[in-house]
C-alpha cells in the first residue's frame, strides 16, 4: 500500500470522477468527492512524510523499467505542491454543495462534481509525473474540464470566456507537445530524469534551443504571465464561484511548478539561463504584469474581476522570484506559491459566500455588506491585508523573503518597484473596505444574513492558516527552501 | 535539402496557417478550424520523426530487418484524442454561445458584453 502511494495520488480521483457520474443523487456526490479528495490529501502528506525521511520516492508504473516505461518521481518540490493541492481542493471542495445549489441547475450537479475530480486528477498528475509526454497528457485532462467548468457558469459571459481559454489553453498545450517532441527526435527519451542527463551532449543544438522556447511559451500561456494572460480575468471571474476558488489557488501554480520542473530538473539552470536572457525577460514581465494587472484590478467594479487581476499581479511576483536564479529566489516564490493558495483560496471562498447570499458580487452591491455579513467580509479584509503583505500574515512573509532575495543581489531597484506594487494592492483591497465598512447599505435594498457555516468553516480555516504560517513559519519556509535546494543541488 | 525535410516544411506551413487563422478570422467556428490546423500540424510532426526510410511497422517477421520508431506514433494516438475532445469541447461551445448571444462573430459577442459591463457599473441590473 505504501509502495504504491505516487500512483494511488493519481488514480483515487480519476477512478473516483465516473463513479461520481452514476451516482444519481448531488448530495451524495459531493460527500462521495469530499471523501475522495479528503483522501488524496491524505496521501499527499503521506507522500510528503516520506519523502522528508527517505529521499525521492521513483515508482514504477506497471513495473516497467524507468527510462522505458512510465516513472512517477515524487521530490520535495513536487510533494510540496501535491499537499497545497490537495488541501486547497478539500477545503473549497467543503462548501461547494451549498454554493453551486444557487449557481448551477440541480440536474448538472453530479456532473459537476465528475468534472471537478478529473482536473483535480490532471493537476495532481502533472505534479506526480517524471514523464514528459506524460506531463502533456494530464495537462489537457485538467484543462479540458476546467472549460467544461468555467462554462458552467450562470453568467453568459462564462461561455465566451470558457472558449477564449480554450484557445489560447490549446495553443499552450500544442506548444508544450512541439517541445516534447523536439526533446524526443534529439535524446530519443521522454522520461525527464534521462533527458536531463542526455540534454547537456546536444545542448548546443538549434534543436534543443527550438524546444526550450516553445516550452517556456507554452508553460507561460499556461500560467497566464503578462501579456499572455488575457484569458484569465473573465475565466475566473465568470466561472461558479468554487470552481475560481479552487482554480485561482491551484491551476497557475501548478504551471508555476511545471516552469521550475522544465528549467531547473529538466534542462538545469545553467542551460535555461544562459541560452536566452530568461532573467531579463522574466523579471521585466513580472514587474510589468504587477504594475498593469494591479492598476486593471483598481478600476474592476466586479469584485471577482477585481481579485482575478490580483492574481495576475501576484504571479509576477513568483515570476520576479524566479527570475533571480538564486536559492533564496526560488525560495521566495515557492513560498509564495503555498502563501497565494492560502490568501486566494480564502477571498474567493468568501466572494463565493457572497455571492450565495448577494446573488452577484457588484462593488455596489457591497455597501454596508461589513455589518450584515461580518464574518465573511472580516475574511476578505484578513486575505486583503494578507495580500498586501502586512505583517503577521503569510503574504509578509513572502514578500519579506522575496526582498531579502532581491537585496542579496544588490537590485534594490526592483525591491523598491516591489512594495510600489503592493501600494497598488492597498488601494484596491481599500476601495472594497470602503464600501463594505463605510457606507450605509442602499435603502431599496433587502438586508442580508450572515453566511451558513458550510461557508464560514473552510473560509475560517483557511484564514488561521493565513494568521498561523505568517506567524510559525518553520513548515512552510523550510519545505520551500529544502525543495530549492534540492533544485540548485546544494545539500544543506 | 528541399525534398528530404519535405514533411516538415509542410508541418511549418501547415502550423503558420492555422496560428493565423486563429489569430485573425472573428468567426468561432473558423478560429476552431484554424486550430484543428494547428494541431494536425504538430500529429504530422511527430509521425515524420519516427519514420524511418525503408522501415516497416514494428512486426516481428523473418524477413523484416528494418523497423520505423513506433512510440511517436502511439503518443501522437493520444494526441489526436485530445485533439477531437477540445475540438468537440470547442464546438458545443459555440453552440451554446449562439444560444446565448445570438452570434458567432467574435465583434458582436464583445459588443455585447461591453454593453453588459458598463450597465453593471451604472448600477442597473442586466
Amino acid at each position: 500500500m505504501i509502495a504504491h502511494l505516487p500512483v494511488l495520488q493519481v488514480i483515487l480521483p480519476l477512478m473516483a470522477a465516473p463513479i461520481c457520474l452514476m451516482l444519481k443523487r448531488a448530495q451524495l456526490a459531493w460527500l462521495f468527492s469530499l471523501i475522495v479528495s479528503g483522501l488524496a490529501f491524505g496521501v499527499s502528506i503521506l507522500l510528503l512524510q516520506q519523502v522528508m525521511t527517505s529521499g525521492v520516492i521513483s515508482y514504477e508504473l506497471g513495473g516497467w523499467e524507468a527510462p522505458w516505461g512510465i516513472e512517477y518521481r515524487i521530490d520535495k518540490l513536487n510533494a510540496f505542491v501535491l499537499l497545497i493541492i490537495t488541501a486547497i481542493s478539500t477545503t473549497v471542495l467543503f462548501s461547494a454543495q451549498a454554493s453551486i445549489a444557487k449557481e448551477i441547475v440541480t440536474s448538472k450537479h453530479t456532473v459537476f462534481y465528475t468534472l471537478y475530480l478529473l482536473s483535480l486528477t490532471g493537476m495532481l498528475g502533472i505534479v506526480v509525473t517524471g514523464d514528459a509526454f506524460n506531463v502533456f497528457v494530464f495537462l489537457e485532462i485538467s484543462s479540458l474540464s476546467a472549460y467544461a467548468l468555467i462554462a458552467m457558469g450562470n453568467d453568459r459571459r462564462a461561455l465566451w470566456a470558457s472558449y477564449q481559454y480554450l484557445i489560447m489553453g490549446t495553443i499552450g498545450a500544442t506548444f508544450i507537445l512541439i517541445g516534447i517532441g523536439l526533446m524526443y527526435q534529439m535524446t530519443g527519451t521522454l522520461n525527464m530524469e534521462d533527458l536531463s542527463q542526455r540534454l547537456p551532449e546536444v545542448a548546443q543544438t538549434r534543436t534543443v534551443f527550438t524546444a526550450f522556447v516553445f516550452i517556456i511559451v507554452g508553460v507561460c500561456l499556461k500560467l497566464a504571465l503578462f501579456p499572455l494572460h488575457l484569458w484569465l480575468p473573465n475565466a475566473y471571474a465568470y466561472a461558479p464561484s468554487i470552481v475560481t476558488a479552487f482554480f485561482a489557488a491551484t491551476a497557475t501554480k501548478v504551471a508555476i511548478y511545471l516552469l521550475i520542473r522544465f528549467t531547473f530538473s529538466v534542462f538545469g539552470f545553467s542551460f535555461s539561463f544562459t541560452i536566452i536572457p530568461l532573467q531579463t525577460m522574466f523579471m521585466a514581465l513580472g514587474l510589468v504584469g504587477i504594475f498593469i494587472a494591479s492598476t486593471s484590478a483598481i478600476y474592476q467594479s466586479n469584485i471577482k474581476l477585481l481579485f482575478a487581476y490580483s492574481s495576475i499581479a501576484q504571479i509576477g511576483y513568483m515570476v520576479v522570484g524566479f527570475s533571480i536564479n538564486t536559492v533564496a529566489g526560488l525560495t521566495a516564490t515557492l513560498l509564495h506559491l503555498f502563501n497565494h493558495a492560502l490568501m486566494k483560496s480564502a477571498i474567493f471562498l468568501a466572494l463565493a459566500a457572497a455571492m450565495y447570499r448577494l446573488g452577484n458580487v457588484q462593488l455596489n452591491n457591497f455597501h454596508g455588506l461589513g455589518r450584515q455579513m461580518p464574518l465573511t467580509m472580516a475574511a476578505i479584509v484578513v486575505g486583503g491585508l494578507s495580500l498586501i503583505g502586512v505583517p503577521l500574515t503569510v503574504g509578509f512573509v513572502s514578500k519579506w523573503y522575496l526582498l531579502t532575495a532581491l537585496l542579496e543581489q544588490g537590485w534594490w531597484p526592483v525591491a523598491i518597484l516591489i512594495l510600489l506594487g503592493s501600494i497598488l494592492t492597498v488601494i484596491y483591497v481599500w476601495r472594497l473596505v470602503e464600501v463594505a465598512y463605510f457606507k450605509e447599505p442602499l435603502a431599496n435594498k433587502a438586508p442580508v444574513k450572515e453566511a451558513p457555516l458550510y461557508f464560514l468553516i473552510p473560509i475560517w480555516t483557511l484564514i488561521i492558516a493565513n494568521i498561523y504560517f505568517g506567524i510559525d513559519t518553520r513548515l512552510s519556509v523550510q519545505g520551500a527552501q529544502m525543495a530549492a535546494m534540492s533544485l540548485f543541488g546544494v545539500t544543506p | 535539402m528541399l525534398m528530404g525535410l519535405f514533411n516538415y516544411w509542410i508541418v511549418v506551413v501547415l502550423m503558420m496557417i492555422g496560428l493565423y487563422i486563429v489569430i485573425a478570422h472573428g468567426n468561432l467556428i473558423k478560429k476552431i478550424i484554424g486550430l484543428t490546423t494547428f494541431q494536425t500540424s504538430v500529429f504530422i510532426f511527430y509521425i515524420s520523426m519516427a519514420k524511418v526510410d525503408g522501415g516497416t511497422a514494428p512486426i516481428l517477421a523473418d524477413d523484416i530487418i528494418q523497423y520505423s520508431n513506433p512510440l511517436p506514433h502511439v503518443l501522437i494516438l493520444t494526441a489526436i484524442v485530445v485533439g477531437i475532445a477540445t475540438t468537440a469541447m470547442a464546438l458545443s461551445l459555440v453552440v451554446r454561445i449562439k444560444e446565448a448571444y445570438g452570434s458567432i462573430e467574435e465583434e458582436e459577442i464583445q459588443q455585447q458584453d461591453n454593453q453588459i459591463q458598463e450597465d453593471e457599473k451604472n448600477g442597473r441590473q442586466a
